[in-house]
């Protein structure tokens, strides 16, 4: 594939909710996304069951991206929730949500990253939590920056929160980025639009929410995560 | 209700801050009478090491699992006991392979070397071509069991769907 081929390819419905792998405006892709076919496999062959993540994997404040530190991170705090469901919609309890950012400028706490905007002491972007018996999620955090990046000239990826789910089976595994509303950088971002299906992509995008903000204190952000079905691997015991 | 799933996006070149902040590649203690290391390099379609990637492992048969990101040599490391292999199965781990450059997590298994007659009929490698067969059974190597992927090539891992 040329360097010339389109960043952003045309709205394909037919995709669905899969994200084209070989997405060619993407171009890590180009020596990572398999060129031979998937193989099939039968459901009865699917993995069974999925990791468990107990009390012990989270702490109290995990969820609390804001008091990580000894004082507060700079930026837009935020509240960020929704419910994890499966797709008949029943909500998917104790499942294990892990979150990573940027910071406000746009920057992570991560040595690779060298985009030259300031770290924040305060924040290292990092969070997890599990979901309760009706699925809900919740984390504090502050907005994340818009950052450049090397994949074309002048590229600069939306404002983004990455998001990785063990749902009931390890069949269910996500991970995923949720973007926030009315971003002027999604048509211009090879990742995002790699998610070909207009209805599909709004589905990365959380929907502000006035109902969870906390007056004189923070904005909110809801999005729901819907996780592929169990198949034979759902563990009865979690199928409540 | 069927409800239109979440899509995935790729987990991108700084998972490690949110993804790895504990020591999860131990599936079983390293000093379990039972305990094997695996290793093995994650490689490009250049046959480049990925050094930004992340590989998780689920021993479905001993409800364990673990993950490992790869270093700067795209190498990953785990210990694992072999896997009770189900009536006319094999033993066999899930394996995840996530990375930058990755939109979706892609789904193989690794099977053991000393295994013959139990991957000789287990239903899923001998459905393959023999040159794919090979590619999913680890080497034997200094006490340790290999597994390299290889996301594209002639000897590409074989990637499944479900």
């Amino acid at each position: 594939m040329s360097d010339d081929s389109p960043i952003v390819l045309p709205d394909d419905p037919s995709f669905g909710s899969d994200v084209q792998v070989d997405y060619p405006g993407y171009r890590s892709t180009r020596l990572r996304a398999p060129k031979r076919p998937l193989v099939t496999l039968p459901e009865e062959l699917h993995p069974v069951g999925g990791p468990v993540f107990g009390d012990e994997t989270v702490f109290e404040l995990d969820y609390d991206l804001t008091k990580q530190h000894e004082g507060e991170p700079l930026g837009e705090r935020i509240i960020v929730s929704g419910r994890v469901l499966d797709d008949n919609g029943k909500p998917i309890r104790n499942a294990l949500v892990e979150v990573w950012q940027a910071n406000a400028g746009g920057r992570y706490k991560h040595e690779v990253d060298q985009h030259p905007a300031p770290l924040d002491p305060n924040f290292s972007g990092a969070g997890r939590c599990r979901t309760d018996d009706d699925g809900n999620y919740r984390f504090i955090t502050i907005k994340p920056g818009a950052y450049p990046w090397g994949n074309h000239e002048n590229a600069w990826r939306p404002a983004h929160i990455h998001f990785s789910v063990f749902g009931r089976a390890f069949t269910q595994r996500l991970v995923t980025q949720m973007y926030f509303p009315g971003d002027p950088l999604f048509r211009f971002d090879p990742i995002f639009n790699s998610v070909r299906d207009p209805k599909a992509r709004a589905l990365l995008v959380s929907e502000f929410d006035l109902a969870t903000t906390k007056p004189e204190w923070a904005l909110a952000y809801r999005w729901n995560i819907v996780l592929g079905h169990a198949g034979s691997g759902t563990t009865p015991l979690e199928d409540t | 209700m069927n409800l239109a799933r979440t899509p995935s996006q790729t987990v991108g070149p700084y998972y490690a801050i949110g993804l790895c902040r504990r020591v999860e590649n131990e599936l079983v203690p390293p000093n379990d009478p039972g305990a094997v290391r695996v290793t093995g390099q994650l490689l490009d379609g250049d046959g480049q090491p990925i050094g930004d990637g992340m590989i998780e492992a689920w021993d479905a048969s001993g409800s364990r699992w673990g993950r490992s990101g790869t270093d700067a040599e795209g190498r990953f490391s785990f210990v694992v006991s072999k896997p009770a292999a189900r009536s006319g199965e094999a033993p066999r781990l899930d394996i995840y392979v996530h990375a930058r450059g990755l939109l979706k997590h892609q789904l193989t298994r690794l099977y053991f070397p000393d295994e013959p007659e139990a991957n000789a009929a287990d239903p899923v490698l001998s459905s393959l071509p023999e040159a794919d067969r090979a590619v999913l059974v680890a080497e034997q190597e200094d006490g340790a069991v290999r597994f390299d992927i290889r996301m594209q090539g002639e000897r590409q891992t074989v990637f499944f769907s479900l």
